[in-house]
Order: C-alpha cells, then sequence, then structure tokens
C-alpha cells in the first residue's frame, strides 16, 4: 500500500492518517452506492457470485465438524436401532405409496374434469415438475434475516428465483446464487411476501414473513370476507414464482376490526422453516416461461374449482 | 496487508479465521453474544500496524463479510471501514492504555460499527432489534485481551512489521 512507501521516503508518520480521510470518503462513497444498487437492482449480482464462491471454501470448512458427528454417528449406529428405522421406513412408504395412488386417482380425475369445463388454463402437472434436492449449510448467517445457505448452486442449475420447499409445504425461494451454493430467502422474512388463496373458498391475499419463524401475516383480507381460523391457505400461482397448489400457511388468528380496513390475519407456515435440513427446489418444465405464465391466465375458474 | 510485504500471509490467515470464528454455527444464547471477530481482529491490525492495515482493509474484509452474511453487499464493508477510520484516529491514544482500558474503547468501536449495520439494516426494512444488538460488542470487549496478546506473540514471532 502507498503508505508505506510513503513511510519509507521518510515523510512524516501522520501521512497514514491523512490518507486515512481521503479513503473514508472513498469508501462510504463506494459502500453506500454499492449497498443503493444492490437493494434496489440486480447488477451486483456477479460481484456478489464471484465472492460467495470465494467464500465456499470457508463454508465447507465450518461444515466439517457437524458433518464428521453426523457420519460417526450414522457408521457407528446400533444395529437394532437401524432395523427400527428401516421398518419405520418401510411403514411410511407403504402408507406414502397409498395415499400417493390415491393422488393419481385424484389427478386423472381433476383433469377429466377440466377438460369438462373446457377451461384454458394449463394445469402444471405436479409430476412435470423437476426437482433437486439441497442440504442447509450449517452456517450462520446474519441472524435478523431469515435467510439458509443450500449446498447446490448454479452448477447444479440453481436459478434465482426458484421456489423451495420441504415436505410440509413452501419454504422461500432462492435470491443469489453462486458457483456451488446459494442463498435462499424464507418466507418468514420481514421483507419477503407471497400470493396465496384460501384452500377453503379460494379467497386470494398476500401472505408476508414477520420476522418471526411461526408467523406470517395474510394481508388485504376485506373484513367481511370469509377467513376461519384453521383455513389453510395455498400458493395460488399468480405472480409466477412459485407454482400453484402447495400448501403455505394454516390461519391461527383472525381479527376483525371495524375501524381498520383490512382484517388482521395470522397463520403458521407449514413447513418446518427453522428445523429442517434438506429442502426441494422445484424447477418448472422450460417451455413454461416463469415470466410468461402465472400472470396472464383469468383466475376465475381456478379459484371456483379449489 | 498485501501478501509480498512481510508477513502479509499472517494477517490475512487471522482474518481468514475470523471470518470462519463468524460464520460457525453456534447454540442461539452463544451466537447472542459472539464477538465481531472481524472487527477485533481489524482494530489490533490497525493499532499495531497502522501504515499497512487500515480503512481499505477493513472495506475489503467487510465485502466478504457481506458475502458470507447475506446483507447488502457494503453494509459490514461500510461499517469497518468507518472502525478502522476510527481506529487509525485514534491508535496513538489506545495503544498506550493498560489492556483492561482498551477493552472499553473496543466496546464503543463495535458498538459503533454494530449501530451502522442494525441502522443499514433497518432502513432496508428489517425491524429494529431490542437492547440485545449490543451483546455482541460486550463479548467483543470481553475477548479483546486475548485477541491482543495471541496476534501480538503471532506478530512478533514471525516478524510482521
Amino acid at each position: 500500500m502507498s503508505q508505506l512507501q510513503d513511510k519509507r521516503k521518510g515523510d512524516s508518520p501522520f501521512s497514514a492518517e491523512r490518507s486515512a480521510d481521503i479513503r473514508i470518503v472513498l469508501c462510504v462513497v463506494l459502500s453506500l452506492a454499492a449497498m443503493i444498487v444492490d437493494h434496489r437492482r440486480h447488477d451486483l449480482e456477479t460481484a456478489r457470485d464471484t465472492l460467495s464462491t470465494l467464500i465456499y471454501p470457508l463454508q465447507s470448512i465450518v461444515q466439517l465438524p457437524v458433518a464428521t458427528g453426523q457420519w460417526v454417528a450414522e457408521t457407528f449406529a446400533r444395529h437394532e436401532d437401524v432395523i427400527r428405522e428401516n421398518q419405520r421406513l418401510k411403514q411410511k412408504l407403504l402408507f406414502t405409496n397409498v395415499q400417493l395412488q390415491k393422488l393419481i386417482t385424484l389427478e386423472a380425475e381433476n383433469r377429466r374434469l377440466r377438460m369438462l369445463l373446457e377451461s384454458s388454463v394449463n394445469l402444471p402437472v405436479r409430476s412435470g415438475e423437476r426437482v433437486l434436492v439441497a442440504e442447509l449449510l450449517t452456517v450462520d448467517l446474519d441472524p435478523y434475516r431469515h435467510q439458509i445457505l443450500l449446498n447446490k448452486g448454479s452448477r447444479q442449475g440453481v436459478r434465482v428465483g426458484q421456489p423451495l420447499l420441504d415436505e410440509r409445504g413452501i419454504v422461500g425461494q432462492i435470491i443469489h446464487t453462486g458457483l456451488l451454493s446459494s442463498t435462499a430467502i424464507l418466507i418468514t422474512d420481514p421483507n419477503h411476501a407471497l400470493p396465496v388463496q384460501d384452500n377453503r373458498n379460494g379467497l386470494r391475499a398476500l401472505a408476508t414473513g414477520t420476522g418471526n419463524f411461526q408467523e406470517l401475516e395474510i394481508l388485504y383480507v376485506r373484513n367481511n370476507e370469509d377467513v376461519q381460523e384453521g383455513d389453510l391457505f395455498i400458493t395460488s400461482g399468480l405472480g409466477g414464482r412459485f407454482p400453484p397448489g402447495y400448501p403455505v400457511a394454516r390461519v391461527t388468528k383472525v381479527e376483525f376490526d371495524p375501524t381498520r380496513p383490512f382484517a388482521h390475519i395470522v397463520a403458521a407456515p407449514m413447513a418446518q422453516l427453522d428445523r429442517s435440513r434438506e429442502v426441494l427446489l422445484i424447477a418448472s418444465e422450460p417451455e413454461s416461461d416463469p415470466e410468461s405464465e402465472g400472470v396472464s391466465p383469468p383466475p376465475s375458474p381456478r379459484t371456483a374449482e379449489r | 496487508m498485501l501478501p509480498h510485504q512481510p508477513g502479509g500471509w499472517v494477517i490475512l490467515f487471522s482474518f481468514i479465521v475470523a471470518l470462519l470464528l463468524t460464520i460457525i454455527p453456534l447454540p442461539l444464547w452463544v451466537d447472542r453474544i459472539r464477538p465481531d471477530w472481524m472487527c477485533l481482529v481489524l482494530i489490533y491490525w490497525c493499532m499495531a500496524l497502522p501504515h499497512r492495515v487500515g480503512v481499505g482493509a477493513g472495506w475489503l474484509m467487510g465485502l466478504l463479510l457481506d458475502a458470507a452474511q447475506g446483507t447488502l453487499l457494503g453494509q459490514h464493508a461500510l461499517a469497518l471501514a468507518v472502525v478502522g477510520f476510527l481506529t487509525l484516529k485514534t491508535y496513538r491514544r489506545v495503544r498506550v492504555l493498560p489492556l483492561w482500558q482498551q477493552s472499553f474503547t473496543i466496546l464503543a468501536f463495535v458498538a459503533v460499527n454494530q449501530f451502522l449495520v442494525f441502522w443499514i439494516n433497518g432502513i432496508v426494512g428489517y425491524p429494529a432489534p431490542d437492547f440485545w444488538y449490543l451483546a455482541p460488542a460486550l463479548g467483543s470487549m470481553l475477548m479483546w485481551p486475548w485477541i491482543f496478546v495471541i496476534l501480538r506473540d503471532l506478530r512478533r514471532h514471525f516478524r510482521v512489521i
């Protein structure tokens, strides 16, 4: 750095401080510009991707003790435990298969009914969606943001905006991708909102995060609408980010305050946001472009049916 | 800070270890008072080698921290640059103090760092945390004497000047 050369040349020892004045102004301006661009636009994604790829080795080092612990626990698990778990899993598989059969018949019936109705809405076939399993890296991010780090990156085909879910419901979506890792924002982050609809009557609303893992707020539901405790909210597919029909949250509290235009509705996310270790990344079929699909079709037949 | 100068890699290594300690997962109660390692290491090197480590190094390390923690690019960079600046301005006075008195200066510096980071969080729309946000400053204050001794021995052993 140049200060050292100044010092070697025999300049006053205060030169470091004087150049610090210039540098701090430069750094503050640069930081402010970077933050504004990063917040408003997406021009800095490449810079962030490069940095996160640089950091990935460190993140895997941090991962090492946890991974080793798991490996040891799995390797030295007792024989009976393994057998018991195997039995349990077999039972679960059987159970799931039975449910799946029911689902297949339902799906077929659904398609038949749709054809009868001659609705133009193309039903996204769940079996047609490509699914990628990603594991959470146990790395601490900013504790005040609800973000998680996943061990799959752009090399495995992860894209920004891809939805994330676990076996119970929607978890969040990808916001940054590195080469080998990616960051996702959870639906409970205060800066996240997703379009939902009531599974019982098709009422559309918006679910935003509250900063609490157990709570979502359902916005813009008028006081005279029919929402009850225990209602399930599912993704509506509007906006095109999330595929329609996946469970999001169950209503835990409904308050109608006549002095306010909208009802105050709190719901608990279905997904285990603070507990799951693996998540599924959904990639919709390549021909269904997220920009073109979702927003355009009239949602009325869909809502009528659900 | 540049690696081709004597012992530059020692400085870089200490920052990398600090970054590791920052992202290592800890139980919640420890996490809340987790010292701001990057800040501590930066303050030490600014105080020991003000002609080599300063505002620029703090800014670069802050950028890395932003990428690692998923905050806005520039958020920690701004905070650490300001901490580097404050240290450069005061190192003459702080360097001669006994360690426990230095700790209180560190408390103030780390609190400034925390304040800047949460201020920006607040502007972007994250709800302001309660008084717990000062806990890392307290943790950093308690860790300072150890950090100081460890890094000083490292610096002397590898003759970083």
